[in-house]
């Protein structure tokens, strides 16, 4: 069971109070994006073994959209984040960085 | 290999069994083979297996880095069933059951197939719809189905409630042929007659990296040494996205946690597979009375192995409604297994943009069904370069937009 922290009201709870929303920072290409390019917009994942980025909503709170840290073979969370950047903060990443030295996600490290 | 039979077990009988052999070798990997085979589960030992028997190639290794049938193999709920809405879909998946048939025959290893037929309840009018769409459709492709009421469903199932408040059930699509079979005896009578035609199975084996020369691949580094080979196939379910970054590329796939459970073993009352789809569970009972229930998937990416717990409050919940005699049995087990969900939940079997590597994979909840005909489909793509029954289910789909959509068929539970 994952416990997760919603950055905008501030409530710690049960991952059954979230909805988990797939990949985070998810960026589409266009317009005149190419089959291939438009191809992996909408399916290819990084499904990683290890440090992973992804979003979740307060669906049974706030409602809101929000990023999170997590750890897909631990299940560990490293860090919850607002939705409103298009990349990881510092302050996450060192996060992780404490915890998965040499850590990479995408072009992110 | 010594062959398996009354005559067999009557003759070892007067050495007090103590003369039996390994049924398959645990042999050192050799610096070369012509093809190499990742994932010895039972996708990647039934591909190995057609690869000798259809195609004679047996210069062949199967890397496992656990031991064999150590991963979705042993951890599904060994049903066995080809009732599915779309053409490929259908004809893959009936390959299979058929193959299933005659197996224990084909590898001298009885893998108790049990023929004992599935009931796919409809507990809603959108349900009702659904499946007499696909009894339709099965009819088409002939698949044998058949709709049916639900006084026939309590005829088949007395200890099923068909009118609850909640979940009323409606009606069901009923395959007769369909059934289980001994997960851990097709990876073994598998394993025991690749190994027979002198394939190498190397169990605690872990490829860490794959080795490519100009865009085409020409070994892998594993936890063992190098191994050159000309052909890759990665059959491993859960972990093709970290195989897939080995080589290079990207897959249209996540791996998430399913979980299964066991009940304490109670007296025969239930001898059909139930499947229940609007509320997320399904149900047989084994050989030994335990009562064999899977579930629902976590929605989060996951590779630990377990679940979350209330999926499995969920499931029960939604049973215990439907089979209200189930309600006092102490579940004796429960695990979770990594399966690789792609996003129309149809499996790829394809090249891959590495020259001779080929991909088995997305088989997501349902893919013990499918072993022989994937098996079977995988070793002539591999071997030929196409495949009637894979063609379909190539990785091209999805920049084409080719989808083959048993989301929707299937309902959710597959």
């Amino acid at each position: 069971m994952l416990i997760l922290h919603c950055p905008y009201c501030g409530v710690s709870a049960e991952e059954t109070e979230f909805a988990p929303g797939g990949e985070a920072h998810i960026k589409r290409f266009g317009p005149g994006a190419s089959d291939e390019e438009f191809r992996d917009y909408l399916f290819a994942r990084e499904n990683p073994k290890g440090v992973h980025f992804e979003r979740w909503r307060h669906a049974y709170g706030c409602g809101k959209w929000f990023h999170a840290a997590r750890c897909t073979v631990t299940l560990e969370v490293f860090g919850t984040y607002p939705a409103q950047t298009t990349e990881p903060p510092q302050a996450i990443r060192d996060a992780i960085s404490a915890k998965r030295p040499g850590w990479s996600w995408r072009e992110f490290e | 290999m010594t062959r398996y039979s009354a005559f067999a077990v009557a003759r070892e009988a007067l050495s007090y069994h103590t003369g039996w052999g390994r049924a398959w070798r645990a042999p050192e990997p050799k610096k070369r083979y012509d093809v190499i085979i990742v994932g010895a589960g039972g996708h990647g030992l039934a591909t190995a297996y057609y690869l000798g028997r259809n195609f004679g190639i047996t210069n062949v290794a199967i890397l496992e880095k656990g031991w064999l049938g150590g991963g979705n193999t042993g951890r599904n709920t060994t049903i066995i069933r080809s009732n599915y809405l779309q053409d490929s879909s259908s004809a893959i998946f009936e390959k299979a059951r058929s193959l299933y048939e005659g197996l224990s025959q084909d590898l001298n290893y009885n893998v108790m197939f049990s023929p004992r037929g599935c009931l796919m309840l409809a507990q809603t009018q959108h349900e009702v719809r659904g499946y007499q769409r696909t009894a339709h459709a099965n009819a088409l492709q002939g698949v044998e189905t058949e709709w049916i009421g639900p006084e026939r469903v309590k005829e088949l199932v007395p200890i099923i409630n068909i009118d609850g408040p909640r979940y009323p059930v409606l009606g069901a699509l009923w395959q007769a042929r369909a059934g289980t079979a001994r997960h851990d005896a097709v990876a073994w009578g598998y394993a025991r007659a690749c190994s027979d035609m002198g394939m190498d199975i190397i169990q605690n084996c872990e490829v860490t990296g794959i080795r490519r020369d100009g865009g085409k691949v020409v070994g892998v580094s594993t936890t063992r040494g190098e191994i050159d080979c000309d052909k890759l196939g990665l059959v491993v379910a859960g972990h093709s996205g970290v195989l897939a970054r080995m080589a290079g590329f990207r897959l249209p796939i996540e791996s998430v946690a399913l979980q299964a459970l066991v009940s304490e073993p109670v007296k025969p009352c239930i001898d059909v597979v139930v499947m229940a789809n609007t509320v997320h569970g399904y149900m047989s009972q084994s050989d030994k009375g335990e009562l064999v229930i899977g579930g629902g998937t976590d929605a989060f990416n996951n590779y630990s192995q377990r679940g979350s717990f209330h999926h499995i409050e969920h499931t029960m919940a939604a049973l215990i409604e439907t089979f209200p005699i189930i309600s006092r049995l102490k579940m004796l087990r429960q695990w979770g297994g990594i399966v690789d969900m792609t996003g129309d939940r149809s499996p790829i079997l394809s090249k891959t943009p590495v020259e001779n590597i080929f991909i088995n994979c997305g088989w997501g909840t349902g893919g013990f069904k499918a072993i022989p005909g994937s098996g079977w489909a995988f070793a002539e793509l591999m071997a030929k370069g196409q495949s009637p029954l894979a063609e379909e289910f190539s990785l091209d789909r999805f920049t084409e937009g080719r989808f083959i959509d048993e989301s929707v068929a299937a309902g959710v539970a597959h």
